[in-house]
């Protein structure tokens, strides 16, 4: 079933970025598991109360990854499907990059890299002082984490112990002009994390167990937070995406579309 | 002779009021709490106080994170740090997503002095007035910037305090007002207007004295709100003096003369001169020498009035 679901969202997100002529297919495709995982299966969360105050927060710090967000939200029951075509076209709550709020559910702005863990850090500061208990998820980009801010709030989580942030690595191997490795190399990228006194794991991203599993065993971590390295594939899914820097920000022709539908529908 | 002291203390004594009156206020700092006397707050509030080391960028990122959990959290650096470093957290943490975090900006302007340069914050008015819904408090003393502290916590949004190092003298009284948004007139007058904030307001006061002594009343207004300006004060200074002098301990690119300006010459243009630090970074030396070479003095304040003055009668 939530197999079945993987390509539906693959799907949708192609569809909606080729509708809307402009977007980040590779980095959408390649996060779709560790979505499901948590929107599906760890969050608590209440798609019709995005308010809740108990609820716990997924916070996106590789923005442009959003068409991923935006589907999975919107097929979790936040907003209308339909609303999903209105990406990237003024006047629209689904911005190009996420603007926190919009819609509710959003939680955070991101566009700018590297901003994300401070933020679920200081939720996690608060949340102390008021006694509360909520997980706190920052899902980020590999490439993304070369930004040094990063590893200032990642020096920030450890030195206050703030075992509700739970970081995501979506390690898709590439970044805009070409492998991770061959920009600046960011590897070992478990190792860099536990030597900042984090719990890390390192994930197969794309198997859901391997995914859902991460996500328990790091909600049992006490006194430190976690890190899932989780190993992913840019574009994954679609042959001619996979891997293939000229599709981190391009969106699907016409007839590429229609391609890389029936190669998902094929899976299915 | 007016008692003096930095305005840095003034805030610091707000703070520690707000952590008794507000449990909602919390602060962090980058290791620099001493200078910007957040350490108050912090010996008195350990557990709402957070030290994030030396990095202000994820100072301000986790403020935005404490912020959005329903904190008031006041982050406070060295102004040039804070606002340099983390320009970039401040428009998309901070102000994109409308969050009421309150940036303290200590060791503002050249009155730093000894430490030079690179501590010398003389561009942040420019950067922090572009970002939209940031407002921008420049207070004139301790009394006022203790007053500044305690509304900029009041205020929903991001606000941005510029705070001084030295000790200034205190020219403000317990009983004057602070809105957010609405300048000062602490000396009436009808043939020039000296606009002027933060340690500029006592420089231009005594300018005022030395104008009337050859029988030029000028009008001195203490703008500490620079965003939002207050746009009032400011037509009606044009409309009655029809002549503007702006001083500001700062770059006169982007800051106070020219949000100023941007309000005369589109709603009554009239001649302007602007007193500030002339497109180019600060140095070393005490405060006073320094604003004697960067003409920042009265005798300066003065002298760009009665040139103004001649210009207005050419008009």
């Amino acid at each position: 079933m939530l197999r079945k679901l993987a390509v539906e969202l693959r799907q949708d997100i192609l569809r909606i970025i080729a509708k809307a002529g402009s977007g980040h297919p590779g980095g959408s495709l390649s996060m779709v598991e560790l979505l499901i995982g948590l929107f599906w299966y760890t969050l608590r969360h209440d798609p019709k109360r995005p308010d809740w105050p108990e609820r716990d927060l997924f916070l996106l710090s590789k923005g442009h990854g959003c068409p991923a967000l935006y589907t999975v939200m919107a097929h979790r029951g936040y907003f209308p499907r339909e609303e999903l075509l209105t990406l990237r076209r003024y006047p629209t709550r689904l911005q190009g990059h996420p603007e926190r709020g919009s819609p509710p559910g959003v939680e955070m702005a991101s566009g700018s890299l590297g901003q994300g863990l401070s933020m679920a850090n200081g939720l996690a500061l608060a949340d102390r002082l008021d006694g509360r208990r909520r997980r706190i998820f920052c899902l980020m980009g590999d490439g993304e984490i070369q930004e040094g801010q990063v590893w200032e709030a990642a020096m920030t989580s450890h030195h206050h112990k703030l075992d509700a942030v739970c970081a995501i690595v979506d390690a898709n191997q590439l970044q805009q002009n070409g492998p991770v490795k061959a920009i600046q190399d960011i590897e070992p990228l478990a190792d860099k994390w536990r030597s900042f006194g984090w719990h890390a794991i390192e994930i197969n991203g794309h198997d859901l167990q391997q995914v859902m599993d991460a996500y328990d065993e790091a909600g049992t971590i006490k006194g430190k937070p976690q890190a899932i390295v989780a190993r992913t594939v840019k574009g994954k899914g679609v042959s001619f995406m996979e891997l293939n820097p000229a599709w981190h920000g391009m969106a699907p022709k016409p007839e590429e579309l229609e391609r890389a539908l029936a190669e998902l529908q094929a899976v299915a | 002779m007016a008692e003096l002291k930095p305005t840095r203390d003034g805030f610091g004594e707000g703070l520690l009021e707000l952590g008794r009156t507000d449990p909602r206020v919390v602060a962090l700092s980058g290791d620099l709490e001493d200078s910007a006397r957040a350490v108050w707050f912090k010996n008195e509030f350990p557990d709402r106080f957070f030290s994030v080391g030396i990095a202000e960028q994820d100072m301000i990122g986790t403020a935005a994170g404490l912020a959005m959990a329903g904190k008031i959290p006041f982050a406070c650096s060295f102004a040039q740090f804070v606002t340099g470093k983390a320009l970039e957290q401040l428009r998309l943490a901070v102000c994109y997503q409308q969050l009421p975090v309150k940036i303290a900006g200590s060791h503002g302007g050249l009155s730093v002095g000894a430490d030079g340069a690179t501590a010398e914050a003389l561009e942040e008015f420019t950067h922090m007035r572009s970002l939209p819904f940031m407002t921008v408090l420049v207070p004139c003393d301790a009394l006022e910037a203790k007053k500044a502290t305690l509304a900029a916590a009041a205020h929903p949004g991001p606000v941005f305090l510029r705070l001084g190092r030295s000790p200034v003298p205190v020219i403000t009284k317990p009983q004057d007002p602070f809105v957010i948004g609405q300048a000062r007139v602490p000396r009436d007058g009808a043939d020039i207007a000296l606009i002027a904030c933060g340690t500029m307001v006592a420089q231009a006061l005594s300018a005022a004295e030395l104008l009337a002594k050859d029988g030029i009343q000028a009008r001195v207004i203490n703008l500490h709100t620079i965003k939002p300006i207050d746009r009032a004060a400011i037509v009606q200074a044009a409309r009655d003096t029809g002549a503007l002098v702006t001083a500001e301990e700062h770059t006169v690119v982007g800051g106070l003369g020219g949000a100023v300006a941007e309000v005369v010459v589109q709603e009554h243009p009239v001649p302007m001169k602007f007193i500030g630090v002339q497109d180019r970074f600060g140095t070393s030396g005490d405060p006073a020498d320094l604003f004697k070479a960067f003409h920042l003095m009265p005798e300066d304040i003065a002298k760009a009035a009665k040139d103004v003055l001649q210009f207005k009668q050419h008009v």
